[in-house]
């Protein structure tokens, strides 16, 4: 779901690329993936092994491979055998779109799984587009992959728009005295990060919650302590962080500590869902306590299959529960739609695929049900917010879901 | 919004002492070596790891840990000239160099991927999130720490280089490497020691860049095209340039910050830009650095 801006640098050879990958287009015949065989099932997928996206895109990876091993383990879909043939695309939007032309025409995969990241997502569904390739993927969902219109497109995550309505929710559902007063809207430049914050902060508002302060920065600073004084500066009772990844997070966290500031409540887009890499950058869980993000999955969702996933990844990966992320289980949840989908069409043809999954059908994940409508999102998504609790990373809201705890607020000041 | 103005500047003035920390080793190898070293940002993310180690494992704290980091940084250095530098040799050398450098970027990125993960870990110590209170507002004890390094890193090369023996020998090398060889001077081990100052010098930055940033192997991307443009502006091979020119971008940058975030980037590379195109030599140009 987290994603990066261009890279000018790239743009001259994306072009290049782009251009090359339409000549290969119109020399080939088309018509979605070949016909099926004896042999494995192979699965192409392009994913951020290093670059800006390595963390993602590594854990993406760890989620395909735990997929790939259990539908193995019973016996592979129609009886055949799953097999990975995963390229690096140094998270480039140029290698992005070459990894999946080259995986389809060259490589002739049977399926293709998405990548990480929205920004990577929108151009590799045009590719996937062109060779008629369902494209069910779990990391590009925010308004640059559905503005595309694609119709094989199938993202298996919840939609980033409507990432914070749990939050704005229950802000609404307080008390006009107990809500926040006041409200700051920091936003990294990110296709992931701005569209939720944007929609929240246009949700607040209209309560009287005053904003104080919503900019965007560019999502490639290297160092957010200006931006993180001049909001603490301001001293908003809530901040509604558009962050993308960890070190945007702790940065501001680590900004407003320093500053003697802070925030009555504080949730951030991404970063505090990373599990244990987020509570050791911020120094401890101290000062992860009472940080909250949006999701739709976390190590203790209550689902049979999703425990069974968390136990096999420990079991295989090492660590803890707590430190799966929300990526594991998204990728995860690309291959259960997938194998559900071929099961039932009982074919790995493109146009039969996209069909079957534009149908309404409701399939099931690790994350919960899954339909999409035209555009690919999964209006069956549900939405969470997840906070740090004493070191445990917790569901609080909806408050009525199942296994909501009661949610943090204030949040406890940093260190405490 | 005055306070606002004034906290940017001072936060402009610390974070440039931060930038200048991870860029003094790349322009002094630059001005003595000819050699754009593009493995400057992994070998702040090295430092930044051997600080970390060091901190988790053994229980030194970071300040003290420079003590043993700022020597293993720069046996690494040395390590790095012998083995994949020092025999590069005649008209193709500069982009020899450039790629030699790549390689050991991505070498030790892989390393760094093997011995710690993609996880993002930051640098703990008692006064990594302190801060003292000065002219109304918070200045964070970890930026202060830098500056000072920076300027005491400024001041020992300058001493290094232009009060010792060694220093005449690496100054006589900038000027004509031939000329420096006929006199006597042993110009590969200038060059391997002088290699091996620009990384250890390194392993602050990378002590300090940890401590107000989570990082992982991939950050060193990040760094690199900063400070390649802090030297520039700076006049490559000008150490106190890239003092002032760090603090001079970032400074600006901080300033937009205020009014428009999203144009801070742009605003510092056109200051770049703006800059060489009347001063292309850059603010301490390398002709003039070279001729002190």
């Amino acid at each position: 779901m987290r994603s990066h801006p261009h890279r000018a640098r790239y743009l001259a050879l994306g072009t290049t690329a782009l251009l090359a990958a339409a000549l290969i287009a119109g020399c080939s015949s088309g018509g979605g993936s070949k016909p099926s065989s004896s042999g494995p099932i192979i699965i192409g997928t392009s994913l951020s092994l290093t670059g800006d996206f390595s963390t993602d895109g590594i854990a993406f990876e760890k989620g395909y491979e735990l997929w790939v091993h259990d539908i193995n383990a019973h016996g592979g879909i129609m009886g055949r055998k799953v097999q990975l043939d995963i390229l690096n695309d140094n998270s480039s939007q140029t290698q992005v779109v070459t990894n999946y032309t080259d995986l389809i025409n060259v490589k002739h995969v049977d399926l293709t799984f998405g990548p990480f990241s929205s920004l990577l997502t929108a151009p590799a569904a045009e590719v996937a587009h062109r060779y008629n390739f369902a494209f069910i993927e779990g990391a590009g969902g925010s308004p640059l992959v559905f503005g595309e219109k694609l119709p094989d497109v199938f993202d298996v995550a919840l939609p980033v728009a409507n990432e914070l309505d749990p939050f704005v929710n229950w802000i609404k559902s307080l008390p006009a005295s107990q809500r926040p007063t006041t409200a700051a809207y920091p936003m990294a430049n990110d296709p992931f990060a701005t569209p939720q914050v944007q929609l929240a902060q246009s949700e607040l508002q209209p309560l009287g919650i005053k904003t104080l302060y919503s900019k965007i920065f560019p999502e490639e600073e290297p160092d957010y302590l200006p931006n993180a004084d001049i909001v603490a500066g301001k001293k908003p009772q809530a901040v509604i962080l558009g962050s993308v990844d960890v070190p945007t997070v702790a940065a501001f966290m680590k900004g407003f500590e320093e500053q003697h500031y802070n925030p009555k409540v504080f949730v951030a887009a991404a970063g505090p869902d990373q599990g244990s890499a987020f509570e050791s950058a911020v120094g401890g869980p101290g000062n992860a306590n009472g940080m909250m993000v949006p999701d739709a999955w976390y190590p203790g969702y209550p689902s049979a299959t999703s425990q069974a996933m968390v136990n096999e990844y420990v079991a295989k990966y090492g660590g803890t529960a707590s430190g799966v992320n929300a990526d594991v289980a998204e990728a995860y949840s690309v291959g259960e739609v997938t194998a559900q989908a071929v099961e039932a069409t009982h074919s790995l043809s493109g146009p039969k695929l996209i069909a079957y999954l534009h149908s309404g059908v409701t399939l099931t994940s690790v994350e919960g049900p899954v339909s999409f409508n035209s555009i690919g999102e999964n209006v069956k998504a549900i939405a969470f917010i997840f906070q740090w609790q004493n070191g445990k990373f917790v569901q609080v809201l909806p408050t009525t879901a199942t296994g909501s705890v009661p949610i943090l607020y204030p949040k406890t000041n940093w260190s405490s | 919004m005055g306070t606002e103005i004034a906290h940017a500047i001072a936060d402009g003035i610390l974070g440039g002492g931060v930038y200048a920390l991870m860029a003094a080793g790349l322009t002094l190898v630059f001005g003595v070596l000819d050699i754009i070293n593009v493995a400057q940002g992994i070998l702040v993310v090295l430092g930044a790891y051997l600080s970390y180690v060091l901190s988790v494992h053994l229980h030194i704290d970071l300040l003290v840990g420079l003590l043993i980091t700022v020597p293993a940084m720069f046996v690494i250095g040395v390590g790095i000239y012998w083995l994949f530098i020092r025999t590069l040799r005649g008209a193709e050398r500069t982009s020899m160099t450039l790629l030699a450098c790549f390689a050991v970027a991505l070498i030790i990125e892989g390393v760094l991927y093997r011995e710690f993960g993609s996880n993002y870990v930051s640098l703990n110590a008692w006064y990594v999130n302190q801060s003292v209170h000065i002219f109304g507002f918070y200045l964070a004890d970890i930026y202060l720490i830098g500056f000072g390094l920076a300027v005491a890193a400024v001041v020992v090369l300058y001493l290094i280089l232009y009060r010792t023996t060694f220093g005449r020998a690496v100054r006589a090398t900038m000027q004509n490497q031939t000329a420096a060889r006929l006199i006597g001077i042993d110009v590969n081990r200038v060059a391997a020691l002088t290699f091996g100052i620009g990384v250890a010098v390194t392993a602050i930055g990378g002590m300090v860049y940890g401590s107000i940033t989570s990082f992982t192997p991939n950050s060193g991307y990040d760094l690199i095209s900063r400070l390649l443009a802090i030297v520039i502006l700076a006049g490559m091979g000008s150490i106190g340039g890239a003092l002032a020119a760090a603090v001079f971008m970032t400074t600006i940058e901080a300033l937009v910050d205020i009014w428009q975030p999203d144009w801070s980037i742009v605003v510092f590379y056109l200051a770049m830009v703006i800059v060489l195109t009347f001063r292309p030599q850059g603010l301490f140009g390398r002709h003039a650095v070279r001729a002190q």
